[in-house]
């Protein structure tokens, strides 16, 4: 689907996400990532379990919600890749227990 | 060219939560209304409540409005399954029961005496609304953690919630299937009386009636005078919060919590007194968002998405207004909690106007009641 740039900058570092080791360069936003890691997908909405994909990559319309390092419903657009990033696809609503 | 009047037996004006209740009412005991519904900018009550049907803590003073509010709770599920089937509309209610939260002793006693005034107020055996303990309040609430200084709240089996938006689509739809007209961006701005008829200033023209409704919400006050009717009334500023979806949470509703079926847990609310200012204050959200999460710690870590305010009704003693003109041809319809007396506008009150007066029950709601007269 899509594929880094050549020339991007950043150290090449390794991230989790859903428990998969995968590649990715440091301060690059966390959505590029999804968007060239299959199913290229960031969650599953609250009320009909549909997928949604990182769109609008500005920070406005919320569809690439994911849990990053145990927080949930970050924008992937707005998180910039760290090494040892640990990020899991978000599913359906999320939980309030204690 | 001025076009030629518009005529309707029965006009209603206002589209929000109790004119289209009124509306569909009226088309559904045979009424043929026109419903004229105010500009996009006007202000809307409607869209700005939180959807809970309450009957707890209502009606200090006026034992009256907790007989209307306890007999429209319980219309409501009646209500609720036939406008469901009449409109295709799936409005989310239930009657499941409801909760106010109370933090610490002081606000617990407070609530209990309330409780009981309206109870001896209301004069009936078996009052049905009681303070629940902390211990009671947890078995109702299994899946949730309440924060320390919950010592308990006050539940009544009567109270439930409905999709308030939903409501509204509803009513509109099924009065339209039932050969009501509604149209929209048709503010009423003057209204003339003349040899028994109404003539309605529109901007689409003049629109002739021989009965009028008036539920303009905020927008009342002066067409009720020009049809004879002083009523009293202001806005008041209600603030609300809704975060992202979550898993269930909250099995009914409560307040200041309600959870939707969606999954939003709505915030309530800011009782304001700002005049017709229908913005949103960073200390109305931080206030909102402090006791909410006193009262269910969990939703700290949780994420607001919307924040918003509406001007509500409220009258001088916060009781509904009701009343019919000298002349027997206008009615007016005006109250705070538009969810709650849906089930009566729509089943009770709109049929008796089609019938021409106003159920006997509603004096005690005529204006009149502010006429305080001057000592000598």
């Amino acid at each position: 689907m899509f594929r880094t740039l050549p020339d991007l900058p950043g150290a090449a570092v390794r991230i989790l996400i859903d428990g998969a080791d995968v590649a990715a360069r440091e301060g690059e936003p966390l959505a590029a990532v999804l968007l060239r890691t299959a199913p290229f997908t960031a969650r599953t909405t609250p009320v009909t379990g549909a997928p949604r994909g990182p769109y609008c990559l500005i920070g406005a319309c919320f569809d690439c919600l994911v849990v990053v390092d145990g927080v949930p419903s970050r924008r992937a657009c707005m998180v910039p890749v760290r090494a040892g990033l640990r990020v899991e696809r978000q599913h359906g609503r999320r939980e309030a227990a204690p | 060219m001025t076009p030629a009047a518009r005529a309707a037996d029965i006009v209603v004006i206002g589209g929000g939560l109790v004119g289209a209740a009124l509306a569909y009412g009226l088309a559904r005991a045979g009424a043929k209304p026109l419903l004229l519904d105010g500009d996009d900018r006007d202000l809307r009550a409607a869209r700005a409540n939180f959807g809970i049907i309450w009957v707890q803590g209502k009606g200090p003073g006026m034992p009256a409005y907790q007989c209307l509010t306890r007999r429209s709770a319980s219309l409501w599920p009646e209500l609720a399954r036939e406008l469901a089937e009449a409109s295709g509309v799936g409005l989310d209610f239930r009657r499941s029961g409801g909760l106010h939260f109370c933090l610490g002793a002081d606000e617990y006693a407070a609530r209990a005496a309330l409780l009981d005034r309206l109870a001896g107020e209301l004069g009936t055996d078996g009052y049905d609304t009681q303070m629940v303990e902390r211990g009671a309040l947890e078995r109702l609430l299994p899946g949730a953690r309440l924060g320390q200084e919950v010592v308990g709240a006050s539940f009544c089996a009567g109270d439930g919630e409905v999709n308030p938006l939903r409501a509204l689509h509803a009513f509109q739809v099924a009065a339209m299937r039932l050969g009501a007209e509604i149209r929209g961006a048709s503010p009423v701005s003057h209204i003339v009386v003349r040899e028994g008829a109404y003539t309605l200033s529109t901007p689409e023209g003049p629109v002739r009636a021989g009965r009028i409704v008036i539920a303009a919400g905020n927008g009342l006050g002066p067409l009720a005078a020009q049809a004879g009717l002083g009523v009293p009334l202001r806005p008041q500023r209600g603030q609300l919060l809704v975060t992202e979806r979550l898993a269930p949470l909250l099995p009914l509703p409560t307040v200041p919590l309600r959870q939707t079926a969606e999954g939003g847990v709505l915030i309530g609310s800011t009782q304001e007194e700002v005049g017709r200012d229908t913005g949103t204050t960073v200390e109305g959200a931080a206030h909102m968002a402090a006791r909410a999460c006193r009262i269910l710690p969990a939703l700290e870590h949780m994420t607001v998405v919307r924040h918003w305010a509406g001007l509500r009704v409220m009258t001088p003693d916060g009781h509904p207004i009701y009343a019919q003109s000298p002349d027997g041809g206008a009615f007016v319809t005006l109250c705070h909690s538009g969810v709650t007396l849906a089930a009566a506008h729509a089943l009770e009150i709109a049929p008796a106007i089609a019938r021409g007066a106003l159920p006997a029950a509603l004096a005690p709601f005529h204006p009149d009641r502010f006429h305080v007269p001057n000592t000598a």
